[in-house]
């Protein structure tokens, strides 16, 4: 594989931010109602992260380390506040939807992590590469979250009906629980038992190990 | 007064910033695993909120709403576009100026938060708390009840996962689950239990 190939495509499935760096899982969980909003927000979250990799490895050398916090707030806020104009512009209904979550991308920790972890020490286009394959990654286990979320929830997708509810005369009794928050937690856990299950490195060692039974006869 | 109360209520409980919103995760899931650390970033937290939410208000109010400059001369301005380069500049400074002030003065608490205190300023929950505080229109004093209100609901709740968690490394959990997995589980249960305060309003 490619230098750039590798940047880009590693964090989707080998190197997730949510599932595996433990990275921007807030709005992960709080966008995911339906596929529409769910979509705004990734694409939202993969050009902030790629912008701010792109300018933040553009003036890398010339940021003093003590301040380069603030440095990097200032890029990442102002590019959060652009894609909030332009989504109030141009998809008002969708910005309502997202109410703050927009805005909390600023905090959002993979923006953050992926600035002061690769866009540091690398070039601007490899970074500008990994702003969008984290981006994807993100956007893959959110998608992910909000087909089941939607489809299992309201018997919709884009909301357009798929399966027919059974209010409307059709067959399908909706589970009410995934449209409410903590079913969000229990899909992700079963993405991340799945992804772990196939990518058997990334499991997580026990901390602690029930001791063998050495007693046969004892008992 | 009233008012007061039942919105404390609701932001501790109701609206739990970690368990209804889900703000706050990254450090919620990764610092949960000891109760030690969970208590000093829970007091952290709650510190941090009770100063940014009153202090990022005055801002909205006196600065950055629309037609907030009039007493400077300014009666058409509207900087409500720059919110939040300017609610997480405070934050930012804030969180530093609290370091400082906790290392001259009360040195103990500064070395029992440690590291806490700079994760503080990319907590999501804390700028969540600012964001809910403009789109909600709260006053000074509702602020103040609301900042002290979010930061204690947020405590409780990692509080009882670093207990949950320390509990549960003993238990056998599949391997695909192990740490973050099952633990994705638990605050789903917890969120779940949290709902049941839903209807609660005084």
């Amino acid at each position: 594989m490619s230098e750039a190939r590798k940047v880009l495509l590693l964090p989707i499935i080998k190197n997730n931010p949510i599932a595996l760096q433990i990275l921007g899982i807030c709005s992960a969980l709080a966008v995911t109602t339906s596929l529409n909003v769910t979509l705004v927000m990734c694409v939202a979250l993969t050009a902030v992260t790629a912008f701010s990799n792109l300018f933040i490895s553009s003036i890398r050398n010339f940021i003093p380390s003590s301040i380069r916090i603030i440095v990097q707030m200032t890029i990442i806020a102002s590019l959060v506040i652009v894609v909030d104009q332009i989504l109030k512009a141009y998809a008002y209904d969708v910005s309502k939807q997202l109410s703050v979550f927009v805005g909390l991308i600023i905090t959002n920790c993979i923006v953050m992590g992926r600035a002061e972890a690769y866009a540091m020490a690398n070039p601007p286009v490899p970074s500008f590469l990994d702003g969008i394959g984290n981006g994807l990654g993100y956007s893959l286990v959110l998608i992910f979250v909000a087909t089941i979320r939607e489809l299992f929830g309201a018997g919709k997708l884009f909301g357009i009906e798929i399966l027919p509810l059974v209010n409307d005369g059709g067959w399908y009794v909706p589970n009410g629980l995934l449209l409410l928050p903590p079913s969000a937690f229990f899909i992700i856990a079963g993405f991340i038992w799945l992804l772990r299950t196939s990518q058997k490195d990334q499991v997580e060692g026990a901390e602690f190990k029930i001791a063998k039974n050495v007693n046969k006869e004892a008992l | 007064m009233e008012g007061l109360i039942s919105l404390f209520i609701r932001a501790v409980f109701v609206e739990n910033m970690a368990l209804a919103f889900f703000l706050g995760m990254c450090t919620f899931l990764a610092l949960s695993k000891k109760m030690s650390a969970a208590i000093g970033l829970g007091i952290a937290v709650i510190v941090v909120q009770v100063v940014t939410v009153p202090v990022n208000n005055l801002l909205y109010v006196y600065v950055l709403r629309e037609g907030a400059l009039a007493w400077a001369g300014f009666p058409n301005a509207d900087l409500s576009f720059l919110g939040y380069l300017s609610y997480i500049g405070v934050i930012a400074a804030i969180v530093q100026i609290l370091e400082m002030v906790l290392d001259r003065f009360f040195p103990a608490l500064y070395n029992a938060l440690g590291v806490f205190l700079p994760l503080i300023t990319v907590n999501c929950a804390i700028l969540g708390a600012s964001l809910f505080m403009v789109e909600r229109d709260y006053n000074f004093s509702e602020s103040v009840v609301y900042g002290i209100g979010a930061g204690v609901g947020w405590a409780i709740a990692i509080l009882a996962l670093a207990g949950i968690r320390e509990k549960l490394k003993y238990s056998d959990v599949p391997a695909g689950l192990q740490g973050l997995g099952i633990t994705f589980v638990t605050v789903g249960l917890m969120s779940l239990g949290f709902m049941s305060f839903s209807g609660v309003s005084l």
